[in-house]
């Protein structure tokens, strides 16, 4: 005879054990990063340009790449993906077009990073002539984080309960009013949740910049946004793989930058996803 | 003087007739009850007149509502709604201080002068008999009241945009005795000033506040008239037997 107790036992087993597989390779990745990463970490790693060849010195260009192409991707993605998320969930009727809109937008989320890159080459490198540039890459990254913005936003837009628009345009209030007055101020905690982790991904991509940006070296800062730059991700791939004999040491260091940037950004959001939470009003 | 003006108005959602042929007259300064089972049409019609059913997709209607012999259609739905307010079933704040909430529709309609906005603030709480409880704590959130300062919040809300006709939607659906009685006050109080329309699921709520008492089945007018007579005498016998709690 069956015991459902046995039953319910190992279910539960395989599920606690399934969830346990996702925190393993987490921890490992954090804990091997810090432990082989730490010891690099000083102030002349983290403010000086990299020397001999990357093999010594700093990372501090490839700092600053990468905080350009971030807040660069974000300039461009945080209007149009909140914008377009507003006509989506506010505005627009459930039509032919707008489903395909939705459709294109899973999909966009869905595309390959490398893919972006090799787009972003063909668009803003070639055709419009930006050449590998902050301008390129930071276009780049922002339309690979659009999609991630729209979700998000649009995820906050209706989180909005639904009655205090009705309350609002029972006042008389016009639709963009009760846009503008009710559904943006109580949504922005949403908002600048997917924007920041938008911009964690952003952050953390090395292919779309591959073409379209990264500078493979270049001791110094750029000057405008038609300027190469370094990143981190790429940097790591560079001092990974094209150049030999970089000490562990750096390598490790690099990634332990790298990761604790986009950890922090997330920090970030999960504190303002907190805070709003605990000052919900309804 | 006839305030409202129904004509012939049927309701579709989708494929689902809501409201069916539907003709009457609304006078002004009465308190008009609108009682009848769930999916009678009784919400239905009352958010008609103000035209929030537009806000459903699948919504379709034909036949004609006037407002001061002027159809609603033609009338910009901002204006309509400033003219025409509701108060709805739930207490429903606005996620703003108790004077922002107040102020909120005036805002709306344009007025930034301070001074007329904290007159104007004072004016509807007081209308609303909530000025006393709540006037040393106007900038607080409005959420902090109880259910039945909330509602009588939004009445003083709907009240501070000067509107001329009140849809009163089961507003005291979510309140103790108390605070009904408070309400159901404030209404019979303000009906020298405006139109009223009352939803309630409440039978003895409709006789006590209605001048006259309309009874809504399956999305048809059944009876209209006098609301004693709809509850001593009432001419149809399905009236009669939902007065007297036998369906519905």
């Amino acid at each position: 005879m069956k015991n459902p107790y046995r039953t319910q036992n190992i279910a539960f087993f395989f599920l606690f054990l399934a969830t346990l597989l996702i925190v393993v390779p987490v921890g490992l990745v954090v804990v091997i990063i810090i432990q082989k990463g730490l010891p690099a970490i000083n102030w002349q790693f983290l403010s000086d340009v990299p020397r001999q060849g990357m093999r010594a010195g700093g990372i501090f260009p490839a700092i600053v790449g990468t905080v350009y192409l971030v807040t660069g991707a974000i300039i461009f993605a945080l209007p149009i993906g909140l914008l377009a998320a507003i006509y989506l969930s506010e505005y627009s009727k459930d039509s032919l077009l707008t489903r395909l809109i939705k459709l294109a937008i899973v999909n966009l989320a869905g595309v390959p990073s490398v893919v972006y890159g090799l787009f972003g080459l063909a668009i803003f490198v070639v055709f419009f002539k930006f050449g590998a540039s902050i301008l390129s890459g930071s276009l780049t990254l922002g339309i690979m984080i659009v999609p991630v913005i729209i979700t998000t936003s649009r995820e906050a837009l209706e989180s909005v309960p639904y009655s205090f628009r009705e309350v609002s345009l029972s006042l008389g209030a016009s639709k963009w009013q009760t846009i503008r007055h009710i559904v943006l101020p109580n949504a922005i905690p949403g908002i600048l949740t997917g924007a920041i982790l938008g911009l964690g991904r952003a952050a953390g991509e090395t292919a779309p910049i591959l073409f379209t940006v990264a500078a493979f070296y270049l001791p110094r800062l750029p000057g405008s946004i038609f300027d190469q730059v370094m990143a981190l991700p790429y940097h790591l791939y560079v001092i990974s793989t094209q150049v030999p004999n970089v000490d562990e040491k750096i390598r490790y260091g690099t990634a332990f930058v790298l990761l604790a940037l986009v950890l922090f950004m997330n920090l970030v959001a999960i504190i303002i996803r907190y805070k709003f939470r605990k000052k919900k009003k309804w | 003087m006839v305030k409202l003006d129904i004509k012939d108005l049927n309701i579709w959602f989708g494929s689902v007739h809501a409201l069916r042929q539907v003709s009457m007259g609304i006078q002004a300064n009465e308190i008009l009850s609108v009682i009848g089972p769930s999916n009678s049409g009784k919400t239905t019609f009352l958010r008609m007149l103000n035209r929030l059913n537009d806000l459903n997709q699948n919504f379709k209607m034909t036949g004609a509502i006037k407002l001061e012999q002027e159809d609603i259609k033609n009338i910009d739905t901002e204006l309509l709604r400033k003219r025409v307010g509701m108060v709805f079933a739930l207490p429903l704040p606005l996620p703003l201080s108790i004077f922002d909430n107040v102020a909120y529709g005036v805002r709306m309609h344009g007025m930034k002068n301070k001074k007329i906005l904290v007159k104007i603030v004072e004016e509807s709480l007081k209308e609303a008999y909530l000025w006393e409880e709540v006037k040393d704590r106007l900038n607080e959130s409005a959420f902090k009241l109880s259910g039945g300062q909330q509602q009588r919040l939004c009445i003083a809300r709907t009240l501070a945009v000067e509107p001329e006709v009140i849809l009163f939607d089961e507003p005291c659906s979510g309140l103790d005795p108390i605070s009904t009685a408070k309400v159901e006050d404030a209404m019979v109080k303000l009906k020298r000033k405006y139109t009223i329309i009352l939803v309630t699921n409440n039978v003895k709520q409709a006789a006590r506040v209605g001048d006259r008492t309309v009874f809504f089945l399956s999305g048809e007018l059944i009876e209209l008239d006098k609301t004693d007579k709809i509850f001593t005498a009432p001419q149809d016998k399905r009236t009669d037997g939902y007065i007297r709690g036998k369906f519905g």
